[in-house]
């Protein structure tokens, strides 16, 4: 704030201050039980001129005393920064610091420790799940199920790998994932045939012709990331066509929007929002999470 | 009113009757509505997928009613009633008057379409959008002229305090509505702040906390201070304590705004004094409990029999009690723990239910059977039931917040050994349940009251009601 704001402030204050303080006195004296002002209004309303309560006038002062202190010790008049040196941005940073402190000192255990092993470490798979629920639960939800859109981590279906090295990436870097819309490239039987033939890719009753038709397809617009037998490509991130689980929904109608719409998947990247260690630990989490058959 | 008395002039009471009326109308709308919310709150189901019906297109509607057709209405009449009694003079213009009754209702039934359509400028309390805003500021200078136009045709030397009060009200309130609304139109339903950031915030704030200072204390006050000593037949308990406790509420006032963006973008400055004045503004807002209920020292007894009086009485004592807890909320280590809670809901309710609506009750209760000429309202007892079903309500929906407030506030900073946060919010939502049970309880008796209010006041003034004692008064026009 420029000086001459500065001193509009600090003037205002101070006038605030001493304005309340000699009205306070002026009218502090008075005695009890004196008659009424002599007015009256509407027939009967009339007034007394009591003193001010003697407490009441205290307390009225108290705050103001106790806001001018403030105001010598906190930022409040204008530029100046009050004897303490407080500031909420301070404080934050006090708060930041000592958080992350106590946070290192938790992580310092299981700082040599590979994922693998982290995994099998009750104490950090309860820390990982504490940075999973604050981070991660969001999307992937409470227990890790996932929601549509985005991936159940609590499986054994990994779009990018499941390897501890693999989350570890995916959690550092995060993860974009493009299926690109095929609107107007495609005649509106052959997505037909696409979607008939991706959602029973293994049922023997679906029509041959239809399966030809979408086979041809497939092989010129599909294969190339899903691969020629749909298996998809963890190395793109493209899923797995041949299974039950559908990121985006297994429906015919979820896969023909698919198809012509195209899906656009962003896992973020955390390289900035968490420390490797607590990467590593949450990390472990996710993977703990796929290596027991029994649900979290 | 006495005919006897020669130097009674005659006063305009039509547009006091109309706005009472109103006041009883727009408290069972409004108060309805709050019920709603409330129990959507609980039932979110209850919008039925309607858009209109979602919380947060009501949620805005309710307080839009509550404040300014209920509270807006009851200031209006009893203002205008204590102007003419007490300066001595009828109404400075009347028709200009009769425009602002017809006026303020236009804006309400503007407000009550618009906003659940989810026509909003997005600053809280001041939601409607620039034509409504425009037709409100039109209203309220000409209430302003109506107001002083009166008082300065008084035949009385001296301005009572309670129009001292209605009067800083009238012209706090067109200086805030004509600055925090100034916006450029985009098209007839949409506008955008003339503000931007941190200063828009702390316009609206500056706003949203004198609208409290001036709408929701100022203007009551001064219908406190004509009603008290009225129904009590005692003098103010002190002149100088008026004059004390006036000046400095209405200069405090205008400060205090910045305590509702602490931890914010706001400058730290800012904020400091927001926080300092909003402690300095305890004893002066004590100071108008003070000299109301010690205006009652030496009638004590008149509390046993009078529920008109223990409506005003009651409203006092939840006013001290939420002018403590507002400067408490406004430290910044409370705040740190109350901010964004449901305790910021149960103090402005401790104030909305216990003090503006009960002081508004008491008020019209001693009014209507004045205005239509009756010896008492139909049923005394009736009166009694509202102020302990009013009474009951507050507190049921008050404790509730308390509790969901500082539970909330506790649950959200709450963190584990290695800093992470130990509830989602969804736990804080699911743990607040039983609370919104509670405030959805309280809020309906404290509705049920108010139709206790309806029944009783069509039984006072409806076709089926006693004959007028004193028959055609407004034929003497």
């Amino acid at each position: 704030m420029s000086g001459f704001w500065h001193w509009v402030v600090i003037g205002i204050t101070v006038a605030m201050m001493v304005g309340a303080l000699w009205l306070l006195l002026a009218n502090a004296r008075g005695k009890q039980g004196s008659a009424d002002t002599g007015h009256v209004w509407d027939d009967d309303l009339r007034e007394y001129n009591n003193p001010l309560p003697r407490w009441w006038l205290n307390l009225f002062l108290i705050t103001v005393i106790f806001g001018a202190a403030y105001l010598i010790f906190y930022p409040g008049l204008g530029n100046f920064a009050g004897r303490l040196g407080w500031s909420s941005q301070k404080q934050m940073q006090g708060d930041l610091d000592a958080y992350h402190a106590q946070r290192d000192r938790q992580f310092a255990a299981f700082h040599d420790l590979d994922v693998a092993a982290l995994a099998a470490d009750q104490k950090a798979v309860a820390l990982g799940r504490g940075v999973f629920l604050n981070n991660c639960a969001g999307c992937h939800g409470a227990d890790a199920h996932g929601a549509l859109g985005f991936p159940n981590l609590s499986d054994k279906d990994w779009l990018y790998g499941g390897t501890p090295e693999a989350i570890v990436a995916s959690i550092t870097n995060g993860r974009g994932g493009t299926m690109p819309p095929f609107n107007g490239a495609i005649d509106a039987a052959t997505v037909d045939a696409l979607v008939r033939y991706v959602s029973h890719w293994n049922d023997p009753k679906l029509d041959p012709a239809v399966r030809e038709r979408a086979q041809k397809q497939f092989a010129i617009t599909c294969a190339a990331c899903h691969g020629p037998d749909g298996h998809g490509n963890p190395l793109l991130g493209a899923p797995n066509l041949t299974d039950d689980i559908w990121l985006h929904g297994g429906t015919r109608e979820r896969i023909r929007e698919t198809i012509l719409f195209g899906r656009h998947s962003q896992m973020p990247a955390h390289e900035k929002i968490l420390t490797p260690d607590e990467i590593r630990v949450v990390a472990a989490y996710v993977y703990s999470l796929s290596q027991t058959d029994a649900k979290p | 009113m006495s005919t006897s008395d020669v130097a009674v002039p005659h006063y305009h009471d039509r547009v006091v009757r109309q706005f009472s009326i109103m006041t009883v109308v727009w408290g069972l709308v409004g108060m309805t509505v709050g019920v709603f919310i409330a129990a959507e709150l609980l039932w979110p189901a209850l919008n039925m997928d309607v858009p209109w019906l979602t919380y947060s297109h009501l949620r805005p509607l309710h307080t839009n009613a509550v404040i300014f057709a209920f509270g807006g209405s009851g200031l209006f009449a009893t203002s205008y009633w204590v102007v003419q009694r007490t300066c001595r003079a009828p109404l400075f213009l009347p028709k200009l008057a009769a425009f602002t009754f017809w006026g303020w209702q236009v804006v309400i039934l503007a407000a009550a379409i618009t906003l659940p359509l989810g026509m909003t400028q997005g600053k809280e309390y001041a939601e409607l959008e620039w034509p409504i805003d425009l037709l409100i500021a039109v209203v309220w200078v000409a209430y302003a002229v109506v107001f002083f136009g009166t008082i300065a045709k008084r035949t009385v030397s001296h301005i009572y305090v309670a129009n001292w009060f209605y009067g800083s009200f009238i012209i706090a309130v067109a200086v805030l509505h004509i600055v925090n609304s100034a916006a450029i139109p985009i098209s007839l339903t949409k506008s955008y702040s003339l503000y931007g950031g941190a200063v828009d915030a702390m316009v609206q704030w500056w706003y949203g906390h004198n609208a409290v200072g001036f709408f929701l204390t100022a203007g009551f006050l001064g219908m406190m201070y004509y009603f008290v000593p009225k129904q009590a037949g005692r003098p103010i308990y002190s002149y100088r304590l008026s004059v004390v406790h006036f000046w400095a509420l209405i200069s405090v006032y205008m400060w205090a705004g910045p305590h509702h963006l602490m931890y914010t973008a706001l400058p730290d400055w800012a904020q400091s004094l927001g926080m300092v004045f909003s402690l300095i503004l305890l004893a002066p807002s004590w100071g108008g409990m003070i000299n109301g209920i010690m205006t009652l020292s030496g009638a004590w007894h008149k509390l046993r029999d009078d529920p008109i009086l223990k409506f005003l009485i009651v409203s006092l004592s939840f006013y001290g009690m939420s002018t403590f807890e507002g400067p408490m909320m406004s430290i910044k280590t409370v705040n740190a723990l109350s901010h964004y809670t449901d305790w910021t809901i149960g103090h402005v309710h401790s104030g909305a239910l216990g003090w503006v609506a009960m002081i508004t009750f008491g008020s019209i209760y001693a009014l209507i059977p004045k205005l239509w000429n009756k010896p008492a309202m139909y049923s005394v007892p009736a009166i009694n039931l509202h102020f302990w079903l009013a009474t009951i309500g507050t507190v049921l929906y008050i404790v509730a917040m308390w509790i969901a407030g500082v539970m909330q506030g506790l649950m959200w900073r709450a963190t584990e050994a290695d800093g992470s946060l130990t509830y989602s919010f969804i736990e804080s939502l699911k743990a607040t349940y039983p609370f919104y049970a509670m405030r959805l309880a309280g809020g309906a008796i404290y509705l049920t009251g108010m139709l206790v209010m309806v029944w009783n006041v069509w039984k006072t003034i409806g076709p089926a009601s006693e004959p007028q004692a004193v028959a055609a008064a407004e034929a003497r026009a």
